[in-house]
Order: C-alpha cells, then sequence, then structure tokens
C-alpha cells in the first residue's frame, strides 16, 4: 500500500467516527471534554456553532453519532453522546453576548419558506454577514416539526423557544402565520435568493383500506394530530387506540395518546420488531409507558359498528428473504386477527408536497416529488437562485441533517449572491497539535475509564402519564455527567508517526493494549489486512500505512479500536509517535461564529 | 506518564489450547526507558508463553538485580516470581528447581548480573543442568547506574560518556558452550520473529536452556560508535531463521526441499531451521564454538540456535530425584514408618 496521507484533511476526520457520522459534523469528543472539565457554557457554544439548537438534539436527536462511537466496539455501549448533549445545555450559563451578532447590511434579502430548523440555521449562518433575512411561517411560531411533531414531555417548549429565539434574534424578519401558496409570487418580491425549508408536511394515509372513509372520524394521520396536540386543538383521545406504524413518529403518537386518555395503546406494525424504523432507545421509551409493539400484522380494513369505529382487523405475516435483499412479507394463512379500538392513529411515513411550486417558476422535480438539485454540497434547484434544503430536499430524514443542509445552503447562498459558483466549495477549518506536555504527560485525560454507560433517569411514569407537558427525562447529574464525559475515547487525539524518526524497537507494538500496531512486510491492502497482529477485518476503518521503514518494513496501524490511549507515543523513544488534536469544523457562510479556546 | 495498562483489549484476539488470550499473560506497565529491548524481550516471553499454552500459574520467573531483572514484573502478572539478590538468581533457581521440578523456569539476568557479580553462579548453573530458560538482557553497560560499561562491553565500543572501552568483552554464548550447556542461542531483542520460537523451544527443552539475547540500552548505549545500539546490531546481524512447532501440531507449514531441516526435542516438538541455517549443524558444539568465534572476528553477530543436545539429563533427573515434586511429597511419602525402616534394616543385616 501506499503510504496514508495524513495531510488530507478527510483521513483524521474520519478516525473521530462520531464527528464523521454526524451529518453536521460536531466536534464530538472537543465538546465532552468541556463538559469533564464542567465548562458547560463553553461545550454548549460548540455545539451551538455546529447544531445551532443543542438543547433541542441533547434531548430529540436521532444520534447517528452513537452507533459510530469507537467505544461501543471497544466495549458494548457507546458513549452518551446526546444526553451529555443536553448537559452542556442543562448547566450552561446565559450564553446571550457570546453569541454572534447581525453583521452590517450587505444589501442582499434572502426568503426563507419554513420555519424548522434548516430554514432557521441558514438565517443563523447568514446574519452575521448582513443579509436581510425573512422568514415566512404558516404556524404563530417558529420551529416547524421541533415543534409540530415533537411532544414536548420529549421537548420542553421552554427549550424549543430559547433556541429558536437566539436565531431570531440576530435580526431575522417573521412573518408568522404566512402560509405561502405560491413560489412565483415570491419570485417576483425581489429577493436575491429564496430558501425552501418548509419539511416534508403530507403525512402517509391508507385511504383504499375498507372502512376508511366511513370512519374517517376516529382515524387520525400521525403528523397532523401531533402538531394539533401542539397547538392545543387537539386534547383528548379514545380508550383504546391503535397506532400504525413502527417508526419514531409512531412512538410519539403512541406515547402522546398514552397522556391524553389513551389507556389502552398498542403500536401494530407490518414489519418484524427488529426491522422497524424507530430508533431502540424509543421504542424502549413506548415499552416502559406500558405500550405493546405487535409486529408483523398487516392492516386489513378499519371495522365499524353501527357507523362508527369498533377495531381493524390485521394479517398475520411473516418476513421472507430473497436472495437479492429484497424482503416480503407473506402472509401466514391464519385468520384475520382482531384488534377494538376507538381511535387510530396513521404514522406510516411522510412525504414532500409542493402544490404551491408553480411549474412556470422553472423549478422541476423527481418522480419521487423531491426537488431536482445541482448536487448534494449546493442544494441549489433548476431555478439558480432557488435552494432546497432538510426534509424539503431529499425526503423525511431528522433535525440533525436538516441542520447541516442548512449549513450547506449557507453557504451556497452566500456565494450565489457574491457571484461565485456556489460549486466551488470552501475548505473545512482544521488544524493539528501536539498534546504533549512533558516527557509522558499529554494534555487530555488519556487513560480510558471503565465505568459503563448509564441511563438517563425518568420521572415517575404515573406523574408522566398525567401530564402532557412534563419531560420525562430528568438528564443527567453534573456527577454523572462526568463519568459518562470520561468515558470519552478521545478520538480526535490522533496518533500521528514520523517513520523517519523511528528506531523500530517495538515498544508501541509491544505495550497497545488492543493490539493495533503491526510492523510487517508492505503488500497490497487485503493481503497487508490480513497479515496484522490482529487481522483488521473492520474495512470500513481505515489502515495508518507509513512509508518504508529502514528495515524494509512498513509500521500498519488499524484505527479500528485505538484507544487513544498515548501508550504507543509514551513508549516512543525517538517521539516518532506523538498525540496532535485534530480539530475539524465544516465549511459555514460565517467561519468562527463563537470563541471557545 | 501512565501507570495503568487500560484494561480494554482487541475484541478479536486470538486464543490459545487453554481457551485463554495473550492479555493473560500481560503483567504491570514497564517502567523501563521507553524504548528499551528490554520491553521486547519481555513481550515476547509473554507471546511464546500464550503461543505454547502453557497455564500462566505453571511458571515461575526468577531474576536478580539490575534494568534485566527487573523486566519480571513487566510480562505473566499471574505467575510465580522471585526477585533475588544480585547474581544469586541461579542459587534460588536450583532450589525451586529441586523443589517443584513440574513447573517451567524462566530466569531472566544481565550483562551485570550474569557477566559480572554472578558469573560464580551462572558457571554453577550450567554445571549443573538445571532445567530453566535462562535469558540474559545483553546491553553492554550498567543502564540502572547511568551506563559504565559492563563485562560483555564489546572492545572499542564506545560508552555515552566518549571513552572506548579497552578490555575485550565476555561472550556468554560461547562460555555456555564451552561449560557444556545443553541448549545455546543467541538473538536481538528486535527480532521477534526468532526470539519467540527461541523462547518456545527453549520452554520446551529439558535443561539448562542459555539465551543470550542483545538488547539495547536506548539511554546510555544507542549512539553512534556503540556496538550494541539498534542501528549498529541490525547492521551486523546474521540471522538463522527458525521455527518452533510443538509436538501436539502437525506441521502445517509446508516447507519446500533443502530449504528447511528440523531438529526434534525431548518431546517430540520440532525446531525447524530455515533458510541461511538449513545447514547449520545444531548437535555440533566444536562446530558452534567456531561458529561464533568466526562471526565475532568477522565483526557479526550471529543469531539462532547455536547448540542443542535434546537428549541431555537435567540436575532432577541426574541426582535421581523422585518423579514427584519433592513439594508435594506427603509425610507418608517421606516418612514411610518403623514397617519400612525395619525391612531396610532387615535388609542390611
Amino acid at each position: 500500500m501506499k503510504p496514508t496521507d495524513t495531510t488530507d484533511p478527510e483521513y483524521f476526520h474520519k478516525v473521530v467516527d462520531c464527528q464523521y457520522a454526524c451529518p453536521a459534523h460536531t466536534p464530538v469528543p472537543f465538546y465532552i471534554r468541556l463538559i469533564a472539565q464542567q465548562r458547560y457554557t463553553d461545550a454548549y457554544l460548540v455545539n451551538w456553532e455546529s447544531n445551532v439548537f443543542p438543547g433541542v438534539l441533547g434531548r430529540t436527536c436521532d444520534r447517528p453519532c452513537e452507533p459510530a462511537c469507537r467505544r461501543g466496539r471497544v466495549e458494548e455501549e457507546p458513549v452518551a453522546i446526546c444526553r451529555l448533549k443536553r448537559v452542556a445545555a442543562d448547566f450552561k450559563d446565559d450564553v446571550a453576548d457570546r453569541l454572534p451578532k447581525a453583521g452590517p447590511a450587505n444589501g442582499k434579502k434572502i426568503a426563507l419558506i419554513g420555519g424548522g430548523p434548516s430554514s432557521l440555521t441558514v438565517a443563523r449562518d447568514l446574519a452575521p454577514l448582513g443579509f436581510e433575512l425573512h422568514l415566512y411561517e404558516g404556524e404563530a411560531k417558529a420551529g416547524g416539526f421541533m415543534r409540530s411533531q415533537i411532544p414536548s414531555f420529549r421537548l420542553p417548549d421552554s427549550v424549543l423557544d430559547e433556541e429558536v429565539g437566539y436565531v431570531l434574534g440576530m435580526g431575522v424578519l417573521t412573518r408568522f402565520n404566512t402560509y405561502i401558496d405560491s413560489m412565483a409570487d415570491i419570485l417576483t418580491k425581489g429577493y436575491d435568493a429564496v430558501y425552501v425549508g418548509c419539511g416534508a408536511p403530507k403525512g402517509r394515509d391508507l385511504p383504499n383500506l375498507p372502512g376508511r372513509v366511513e370512519a374517517d372520524a376516529n382515524i387520525h394521520i400521525g403528523i397532523n394530530w401531533l402538531a394539533n396536540v401542539a397547538f392545543n386543538h387537539t386534547d383528548k383521545i379514545g380508550k383504546k387506540v391503535i397506532v400504525l406504524g413502527g417508526g419514531n413518529t409512531a412512538m410519539d403518537c403512541c406515547r402522546t395518546a398514552r397522556r391524553l386518555g389513551g389507556a389502552d395503546v398498542k403500536v401494530i406494525v407490518r414489519s418484524p420488531n427488529a426491522e422497524m424504523k424507530a430508533s431502540p432507545w424509543e421504542k424502549e421509551d413506548a415499552i416502559h409507558e406500558g405500550i405493546p409493539i405487535i409486529d408483523n400484522h398487516v392492516p386489513r380494513e378499519f371495522v365499524l359498528k353501527k357507523g362508527r369505529l369498533v377495531g381493524m382487523n390485521f394479517e398475520k405475516v411473516k418476513a421472507v428473504y430473497h436472495d437479492n435483499g429484497r424482503r416480503e412479507l407473506v402472509p401466514t394463512g391464519e385468520e384475520l386477527v382482531f384488534f377494538p379500538c376507538d381511535d387510530v392513529l396513521i404514522a406510516i411515513g411522510q412525504e414532500n408536497a409542493f402544490p404551491w411550486i408553480e411549474k412556470e417558476t422553472g423549478i422541476r422535480f423527481t418522480s419521487w416529488g423531491t426537488p431536482i438539485l445541482n448536487d448534494d454540497e449546493t442544494l441549489q434547484s433548476t431555478r439558480k437562485e432557488v435552494f432546497f434544503g432538510g426534509d424539503a430536499a431529499f425526503g423525511p430524514k431528522n433535525i440533525i441533517t436538516a441542520v447541516a443542509h442548512g449549513h450547506k445552503a449557507a453557504v451556497s447562498i452566500d456565494l450565489f449572491c457574491r457571484g461565485k459558483d456556489p460549486g466551488e466549495r470552501p475548505a473545512p477549518h482544521v488544524n493539528l497539535f501536539s498534546q504533549k506536555m512533558g516527557i509522558h504527560e499529554w494534555s487530555y485525560a488519556n487513560t480510558p475509564i471503565a465505568d459503563k454507560r448509564e441511563a438517563v433517569p425518568l420521572v415517575e411514569l404515573e406523574r408522566a402519564l398525567k401530564d402532557r407537558a412534563l419531560e420525562v427525562e430528568l438528564g443527567f447529574d453534573p456527577e454523572t455527567a462526568f463519568i459518562q464525559a470520561e468515558r470519552c475515547l478521545n478520538c480526535d487525539a490522533q496518533t500521528v508517526f514520523s517513520h523517519t524518526l523511528c528506531i523500530e524497537c517495538d515498544a508501541c507494538a509491544d505495550i497497545c493494549p488492543t493490539s493495533c500496531i503491526s510492523f510487517v512486510e508492505n503488500g497490497a491492502e487485503d493481503d497487508l489486512r490480513g497479515r496484522l497482529t490482529v487481522p483488521a477485518l473492520d474495512t470500513d476503518q481505515d489502515i495508518y500505512v507509513s512509508d518504508t521503514l529502514d528495515t524494509g518494513r512498513v509500521l500498519v496501524k488499524d484505527e479500528d479500536v485505538c484507544l487513544h490511549c498515548g501508550l504507543c507515543a509514551e513508549r516512543c523513544p525517538t517521539t516518532a509517535w506523538d498525540m496532535q488534536m485534530f480539530f475539524y469544523n465544516m465549511a459555514k457562510a460565517s467561519p468562527d461564529l463563537v470563541e471557545v479556546e | 506518564m501512565s501507570y495503568i495498562k487500560p484494561k480494554f483489549r482487541h475484541p478479536g484476539l486470538p486464543r490459545n489450547a487453554l481457551g485463554i488470550t495473550v492479555a493473560e499473560y500481560d503483567g504491570a506497565i514497564s517502567t523501563l526507558c521507553a524504548g528499551c529491548g528490554h520491553d521486547s524481550i519481555s513481550a515476547a516471553i509473554r507471546n511464546a508463553c500464550f503461543l505454547s499454552s502453557i497455564p500462566p500459574h505453571r511458571i515461575a520467573k526468577l531474576s536478580g538485580i539490575g534494568c534485566s531483572s527487573k523486566m519480571p514484573t513487566y510480562f505473566l502478572g499471574k505467575s510465580h516470581g522471585f526477585n533475588s539478590v544480585h547474581g544469586r538468581m541461579p542459587s534460588v533457581a536450583t532450589g525451586a528447581s529441586l523443589a517443584n521440578r513440574d513447573l517451567t523456569y524462566i530466569g531472566v539476568s544481565g550483562d551485570g548480573d550474569t557477566a559480572s557479580i554472578g558469573m560464580g553462579q551462572f558457571i554453577h548453573l550450567i554445571r549443573r543442568n538445571v532445567n530453566m530458560t535462562y535469558i540474559v538482557a545483553n546491553n553492554g553497560c550498567y543502564g540502572l547506574t547511568k551506563g559504565q560499561d559492563s563485562a560483555t562491553a564489546d572492545l572499542g565500543s564506545i560508552s555515552k560518556s566518549g571513552a572506548a572501552n579497552s578490555f575485550d568483552g565476555i561472550d556468554l554464548a560461547s562460555l555456555a558452550l564451552l561449560q557444556g550447556a545443553s541448549f545455546v542461542a543467541r538473538s536481538f531483542s528486535g527480532d521477534k520473529e526468532q526470539l519467540e520460537p527461541l523462547f518456545r523451544a527453549a520452554m520446551a527443552h529439558n535443561g539448562f536452556a542459555f539465551i543470550d539475547v542483545v538488547s539495547p540500552c536506548v539511554t546510555f548505549n544507542n549512539h553512534v560508535g556503540s556496538t550494541k545500539s539498534y542501528a549498529q546490531t541490525r547492521e551486523h546481524l546474521d540471522v538463522m531463521p527458525l521455527d518452533y512447532v510443538p509436538m501436539r501440531d502437525e506441521i502445517r507449514t509446508q516447507y519446500d526441499a533443502g530449504t528447511s531441516r528440523g531438529v526434534t526435542l525431548h518431546d517430540g516438538s520440532v525446531i525447524q531451521l530455515r533458510k541461511a541455517s538449513v545447514d547449520y549443524q545444531t548437535d555440533d558444539r566444536n562446530a558452534a564454538m567456531l561458529a561464533v568465534q568466526e562471526a565475532h572476528d568477522d565483526g557479526r553477530i550471529l543469531t539462532g540456535l547455536l547448540f542443542l543436545d535434546p537428549n541431555t539429563q537435567d540436575l532432577n533427573q541426574n541426582l535421581k530425584l523422585a518423579g514427584k515434586p519433592l513439594n508435594e511429597l506427603s509425610t507418608d511419602e517421606l516418612c514411610p514408618g518403623s514397617k519400612v525402616l525395619n525391612s531396610i534394616n532387615e535388609g542390611l543385616r
């Protein structure tokens, strides 16, 4: 293999698994260290710069970082990254003084359609540059699906209001209760660019199921029903409730139903439990609240008696997997199963809908109903001054993906408004510096602790079910947060190797607790991976290959389960190994929004 | 400085015949200088014991005083150990071996502990053929007292203070050959491919196995002009490669005809001499002494298995001691009673 090019920041970026997996590339180990140092405000600001809604995300994020966490490969459970983010938000001081302000006007005017996380991110990134930002929102408050879909027992309004307020406070001109019904109209208003961040607002229905029309009064589309609850239009539901669907919206529906009078709430899903889209922790939360999840049941009809919904019939199926990977749900042939109910919530997915974007605007759509975009980075539509992001761009995802789109779109809009090519993307901000403090001392807590992951404490179930607005999770206290923060392996403390200094004494290979380091003859990657001290079988994880050493061998480090403990560098007599802190921040329209040392 | 080795290990670590990983053979974290050759030897001993599936509690580590003699702390944390007086490890080893002939004994010593203060004991240990593996971590200097020349420092080698050594060094391998050691080898701490099979063969050998390991002192003897630095040693190495195949394994590796030759040990395990060493006669003591001398004259360091007598009689056999370890003999066995005494007395009448 050729020597690894560590001058390409993407190599070390990929080593920081959590940050790499985060769509917004939040520097996770960095803020976790700040939490361990009780610098909650700094930890919050590091988050805020990357993901704009730390308090919201610390409660609701889909956490792609956690399955990626290296700790999960070294022992069973990853670091509690998401809930540590909440710790930063919970214990921070007033941050108002440290947030950026709107910059002097640059004469450019931008329309933001929809007040959700992606639009707000665009606003946050562009405001310091002096853009005049007009935010259009159909509801009375900004927040989008963060407000309408996430129940307040998971995300208190106060948290959302605070973080939405930080963005709007940067001089964003809001037009609430203003539903945009014509793109052509907006395009006549002299905006230099238009950002569409209106989400994927159409909940899927089961229009052809027998009894659907007749039982309509007791059948609700999940996201619409959640929005009605959030805006206090709905405050009760029948005693027996069936929730159809296996995603996170279904979990929010069933738990909300429990709080609005649903005593017997069931989730019924077509696929096997293990293949449900809902995050494992959201399923656990539902089960904890006494909600059974019944899998392998396909809805067949709504059953009515005297014109009123009394239950539903389901067909039992089993999953059969074909050679090409396709899954088929095959009926078991058993009789239909009847479940009684008073109300049904349909939470089987949502779709993009742009009835308000006219053909003549020149904005074209794919057969899936999503806009045709220049590419995933620019998010520019077929009409040059119109950009899409969040769920509106590629269909339903999650908050953190919407934020990441917002950052990218803001960069594109800024470049576009300055007459530059949005395709020429600015480089990420990177830094790499040694952590050496003494002969064998590092400026980070390098010895991994053996403590296990702890679950966040919850309020008593009985109290939780009585009050829809009472937050269920209590968050970590500072003592627990410290231990949980210390579980982080500091994967951003990179092992950097200089082959010219190495005397091949083997000290690093001998000391490495996880046998990551080998001195071997070079070869093709597959061959080389097989010849290491412990073969490097996970090809998603890179191997770090040095230039040829004096004996003709190369040093190979398997990044997979490296503890970043620094022992290789401590035991190196010539400083051929050094622990260097790698900082990476994805390119944003306004660089350096906050200052944290 | 980290004083604790994290407890996490690679989840894919291989397991040996006992079902345990190499982590079970780890010791405390080393406090020797970073890059010390001795740490590589420690790791090679650990790996060798793991590969040979020796239960850690059936091993005893013995040492004297010095950097080398600190080493046993850094491997086999679950084995027996005795850190003796300077140069007196041989008498402790002899006693231990007589008391319990069933343990695997690993003696770790240095050039000072063996070639200076312990020379008298060392020679007698060879003469008595105590069943043990005796490893000298040989760095040619007194690393623990700031790097003065030791008795094995080569003539002309420049010390860190800049003075050339004016004495000829003691060659411990030659000495062991001359004194009749039944297993003599030499190796280099930076060559685990050779060290590990040598250690495994030495532990399988029934009798005294001596291994002189050149082990650079990274702090006091790793500079230009030193004959025992990493660079200088690597440059002058004359390696006789070998593999060790334990008896219970069928020989899986296929060697091309003429490129390998097997030497069988008393327990049926085989040392495979490879490539350059295929013609080397390990059973010829005189030839071994000549080969070592010739290499020395050419400024080369000949490493590998220099001599082996697989059919030697160790101390326990020589003294015709009970087959059962002495420490396991019960009172009844040691003092069989008046009936037996009477019958012996009767036999003498």
